[in-house]
């Protein structure tokens, strides 16, 4: 598989500069796309996340056997953090993103809770639920609309044109919260549920990345990327409870 | 504006002035007609589109999605349910029930049924066409704004329609455009008021004393008293939440909301101020809508039932005695709304009282109907059709007077129910009546009985079969103003709505009859005698249609009062108002 | 013509009056202390109306089935007694059916709107927002925390706007999206929106009420049957109106402490 992989990157590399988001390793050659990766934790007590009761809709509650819980705060094991945006705010961008991200509404929440899509990158909205939301991006930047998707509906298509992080919430349901993290950048990673992010595919040299969780704010990082290399970064937030 | 010389008999004979600015009352009365022709029909459209969702939520439209970018793939949102419910209500209540029996008939017969010559003011009367007609298109165009039309249901309710579109889909530029467009209404209607009022007190013929004007012409002096007044205080109301609206004011918003997660910049206000103001005006105003058919209906029986109306004095006391009664009244709108409970007591008292008069004309038409010789032409079933209705409708208002019952009702479909029998069934009734009996009048030309009786009984069958369900509806608490049934308790209603759902498309599809009854009698109907219904009153003494200044440039005089009929009079079983013979001492019994 | 019209007005009386009495669609029976007062009302209302709408329609039709005039020359007839019985008729029978209502009327809307509740009554904080409403219980030091509204965020479930980190009184409140209450107990509901108007409306309660803007208003009630039912909003508050519920649960005394405390331990 290596073998293979090596013959492919090597007409790649020779053919055009643009970063493949695969990189291998090749001994011997001198630039080769780096990785930086990380946890994030924090230090404090952060706010108990509580359940969302789901009763006044019947079709979404019948969906979860135990009630979800909040996301605002999304907490792993050993103190890490979910759903912080990690992103290149200073270095090469990289190329533009074109796959559509995608955000759903099922059971009543937003999945992804953070949803993190670059400027001008098609997003679909989808609603897989017997029930009718009205999805509203709360943007201060970019244009704020709702739109209601009745069951059964289409998916919505929507850009946005400037960096920015926007709230999202349901007109309908109330516990409904999410976030569209628009950035300049295709590099990007959202932290799973062990707090761990990685950015790949990233041209060597010096980057500054930013972590941004929505109730603790952003912090920001210098890092150097070494050829073919994964640097760690690790990340740290001050959580208070309420 | 009295003085009779030939070249004022002629008319303008210019285009423009003749057809589209005119000063003439009886082309101001067709203008204001047409207008509600063309608002009933989109008012209708908008129902079906209402029905056929409640029914069937998933149904896609065809064409729907072309026309409302709102609606993608044809499916009614939610929000658009509710827009489309607001316009509804807005263009039916104003441009239909306040305009088609006042404005339009009232402009047209009035000043002949009191032997003048036009109204007192032709060129306010003209503007009042235009402004009413500027307030149809701000209105409409709430539909093309891009948010879409505001959703907040013709009575509007501070603070969903004051904080703007924080609020929600349709409460930006769609709400702003219904304030105007309701705030330039007002004016139409105070200078239409003011019309009617100079005109009859002023411009009756002589021997035309009060007392023997017709119950129409009675009917709409006493329905522009109402509207003077009513339409004071909704226009202020409107002018406040526009400043609420568009400059920041507070007087309908308080303090400390949070909508769309965003703290309201306002305080001191009140949502329960907007309801007063609005409820002042809005009941008045259903007055408004069926007062004009009380007049047309007594005005009609005695002609079809070939008797003098019973207790006609009576009638006009009762019609008085309403429109005082209307102003005590609002607070019955309001018993949930949170004002101190024991004011309910106090508003329900009065509004049961107010059911005395009503219940007195209503055994006043019927004993007219004792002993008669009726003549059952589309005119008189109309008129037999309203009291049905009236009955039904004023029946189910008792239910809703009372303050232990409303708590109950109030906010379930047996209001909707009630509201469409005695505005959307008897009101239009009342229009319909009127508009079979003067159309010979007006254009010259007879509409056809046969396709008037088929319009009649299908429409009369049909209204039953959409409205006295949604009584039952109520009674098993089946909320109003909701876009899907999705409760548990009212899924089981569901079937009932399909069944209102298809009588709303049969009764819709049984006005065709009498689109085609209207326009094709306009050009093949039979020529119009002068008094083709033998009546008595004096819009029957001139020509059908009337010369330009109504009488050929003479002046009637009176010497009775409408009522004479089933009496041996020179013509036959009538006396006409303006007959010199004298009044038979005992009249047949 | 004239005939149809009798025969269709009679038909439609008779069914309608048929399906009322049949009580196909009616209201649920109520669970409330105060319901049956609120049903005896509608039973008086219902059966004058009844009446009174029998005997108009059936008159109407038959005038107008007797009444044609059939070219027979016969003279018309005067009402007997003119305007007169029409006038002494509707005062007395409409006004004193008007009388009656009103004053029993009266007694039962007084019982429950304007007489304060039972001052050992349960307090219950009640939001309403679009398109929700929750419930708050004051916890076990018996005080509801101050409201603080630029402090409200749903993401958290923050939905009344408390402030745990300063107001230790907010820090036991109980939020929950049921309103639960044990039975045979006398509540008081603090009503109040965050938003725009809304309303409460329980039919097996029998009570309704408005929330306005700006004000807190009470609503008491004494449920008197262990059960589920829907709480739905009937005040046009915007597009979600349709879908804003919540379900009231009638518990046990011991079942509401559970209940309680499962709420309390998150």
């Amino acid at each position: 598989m290596h073998k293979r992989n090596f013959s492919i990157l090597a007409i790649v590399f020779l053919v055009s500069a643009a970063a493949s988001s695969k990189a291998g390793r090749f001994a011997g050659h001198a630039i080769a796309p780096g990785t930086i990766e990380g946890i994030i934790s924090y230090t404090g007590t952060p706010p108990k996340m509580k359940p969302i009761d789901m009763a006044k809709e019947p079709s979404c509650a019948k969906q979860h056997a135990t009630p979800v819980m909040t996301e605002a705060v999304g907490v792993g094991p050993g103190n890490t953090l979910e759903d912080v945006v990690v992103y290149v705010s200073a270095g090469d961008k990289g190329p533009q993103a074109s796959q559509p991200a995608t955000y759903e509404q099922k059971g009543c929440q937003y999945i992804p809770h953070v949803a993190a899509m670059e400027v001008n990158q098609p997003l679909e909205i989808y609603n897989h639920d017997q029930t009718s939301h009205n999805i509203h991006p709360m943007a201060k930047l970019n244009s704020e609309w709702n739109k209601s998707q009745p069951p059964g509906s289409p998916p919505l298509k929507v850009t946005y044109e400037k960096a920015e992080f926007i709230p999202v919430k349901c007109n309908v349901h109330p516990w409904m919260h999410g976030y569209f993290a628009v950035l300049g950048t295709s590099h990007y990673s959202v932290s799973d549920d062990k707090g761990t992010f990685t950015l790949k595919g990233l041209a060597p040299g010096k980057y500054t990345i930013t972590a941004w969780q929505e109730k603790f704010g952003t912090q920001t990082e210098e890092v150097t990327v070494t050829s073919g290399g994964t640097t760690k970064a690790n990340f740290t937030f001050k959580a208070v409870p309420y | 504006m009295n003085s009779p010389d030939s070249s004022h008999a002629a008319g303008p004979q210019g285009f423009w002035r003749k057809y589209v600015f005119s000063l003439d009352h009886k082309v101001i009365g067709r203008q204001y007609l047409d207008l509600s022709l063309v608002a009933v029909t989109t008012g209708m459209i908008l129902s079906w589109l209402m029905r056929l969702h409640l029914g069937w939520p998933a149904l896609s439209i065809p064409g729907l999605g072309a026309i409302a970018p709102e609606a993608t793939g044809g499916i009614i949102t939610p929000e658009y349910y509710l827009s489309l419910m607001t316009m509804h209500g807005t263009i039916m209540v104003f441009f239909v029930l306040t305009t088609a029996p006042f404005a339009g008939l009232g402009n047209f017969i009035l000043p002949i049924q009191i032997g003048a010559e036009d109204m007192a003011f032709p060129r306010f009367n003209m503007m009042s066409f235009w402004v009413t007609f500027v307030a149809f298109i701000v209105l409409v165009s709430a539909f093309f704004v891009p948010e879409g039309p505001p959703l907040s249901g013709w009575t509007a309710y501070a603070p969903l329609s004051a904080v703007g579109k924080d609020a929600g889909p349709g409460q930006g530029w769609g709400q702003t455009l219904w304030v105007i467009s309701i705030g330039i209404f007002c004016i139409a209607q105070l200078l239409g008021s003011l019309n009617f009022i100079a005109t009859t007190l002023d411009l009756r013929t002589k021997g035309m004393s009060l007392a023997r004007m017709p119950f129409s012409t009675w009917a709409w002096f006493i329905t522009s008293i109402i509207g003077l007044i009513a339409f004071s205080v909704l226009l202020p109301a409107c002018v406040l939440l526009l400043l609420d609206r568009v400059a920041g004011t507070s007087f309908f918003i308080p303090a400390g909301l949070v909508i769309s997660d965003r703290l309201q910049p306002h305080a001191g206000g009140s949502p329960l101020l907007w309801q007063h103001l609005f409820w002042f005006f809005g009941h008045p105003e259903v007055y408004i809508a069926i007062l004009p058919g009380f007049g047309i209906v007594s005005h009609i029986l005695p002609a079809v039932t070939r008797k003098p109306l019973l207790g006609p004095r009576v009638l006009i006391a009762c019609m008085i005695a309403i429109a005082f009664l209307s102003y005590t009244v609002w607070g019955h709108h309001m018993f949930m709304s949170g004002m101190n409970p024991f004011s309910a007591t106090v508003f329900s008292v009065p509004t049961l009282i107010i059911t005395i008069p009503a219940a007195i004309t209503t055994l006043l038409w019927i004993g007219t109907l004792y002993g008669a010789r009726m003549r059952y032409n589309t005119a008189a079933l109309f008129c037999l059709g309203f009291i049905s209705v009236f009955v039904s409708g004023g029946i189910s208002g008792f239910f809703l007077a009372q303050p232990a019952i409303d708590s109950y009702l109030h906010g379930t479909y047996f209001v909707v129910g009630h509201f469409h029998f005695v505005m959307g069934v008897a009101s239009m009734f009342g229009i319909f009546a009127g508009v079979y009996f003067w159309f010979p009048k007006m254009f010259g030309r007879m509409m056809n009985e046969t396709l008037g009786k088929w319009h009649f009984i299908l429409t009369f069958i049909g209204v039953y079969c959409i409205f006295m369900p949604m009584h039952w509806l109520g009674l098993a608490g089946n909320v109003r103003r909701y876009s899907a049934f999705t409760d548990d308790y009212m899924k089981g209603s569901i079937p009932l709505h399909r069944f209102i759902t298809v009588a709303a498309l049969f009764t819709g599809a049984a006005q065709l009859i009498f689109f085609y009854n209207l326009f094709r009698s306009r050009f093949r109907g039979e020529i119009a005698p002068a008094n083709p219904w033998q009546a008595t009153s004096l819009e029957w003494t001139t020509s059908s249609p009337p010369p330009h200044d109504n009488f050929g440039g003479h002046h009637p005089v009176v010497y009775h009062g409408p009522n004479e009929y089933g009496v041996a009079g020179k013509d036959g079983d009538y006396i006409m108002q303006n007959s010199p013979e004298p009044e038979p001492v005992a009249a047949a019994s | 013509m004239g005939k149809l019209f009798a025969i269709v007005v009679t038909i439609i009386t008779i069914v309608s009056t048929g399906i009322f009495l049949s009580h196909i669609w009616w209201m649920p029976p109520d669970f409330s202390l105060l319901g049956a007062g609120i049903d005896h009302q509608m039973m008086e209302t219902m059966v004058t109306s009844g009446v009174l709408f029998v005997v108009a329609q059936l008159v109407l039709a038959g005038f107008v089935w007797r009444f044609a005039d059939n070219n027979d020359n016969r003279k018309i007839k005067i009402f007997p007694g003119g305007a007169t019985p029409m006038v002494v008729g509707a005062i007395i029978l409409v006004g004193a059916e008007i009388l009656a209502l009103t004053l029993v009327g009266s007694k039962i809307w007084a019982s429950i709107y304007v007489a304060p509740a039972d001052p050992h009554a349960l307090k219950i904080d009640v939001q309403a927002e679009q398109f929700a409403y929750y419930f708050r219980y004051p916890g076990p030091d018996g005080k509801f925390g101050t409201l603080h509204p630029d402090l409200i965020d749903a993401s958290t479930g923050n939905f009344f706007g408390l402030d745990p980190a300063h107001d230790t009184a907010a820090r036991d409140d109980i939020v929950a999206a049921t309103l639960a209450v044990p039975v045979n107990t006398p509540i008081q509901l603090e009503l109040h929106a965050k938003d725009v108007s809304h309303a409460f409306y329980v039919p097996e309660l029998r009570i309704q009420q408005d929330f306005v803007p700006g004000l807190v208003i009470p609503l008491h009630f004494t449920a008197i049957r262990l059960t589920k039912s829907e709480i739905v909003c009937t005040q046009l508050c915007g597009l979600g109106h349709y879908n804003m519920r919540a379900y009231l649960e009638v518990l046990s005394a011991d079942d509401f402490k559970k209940w309680l405390n499962e709420q309390s331990g998150q």
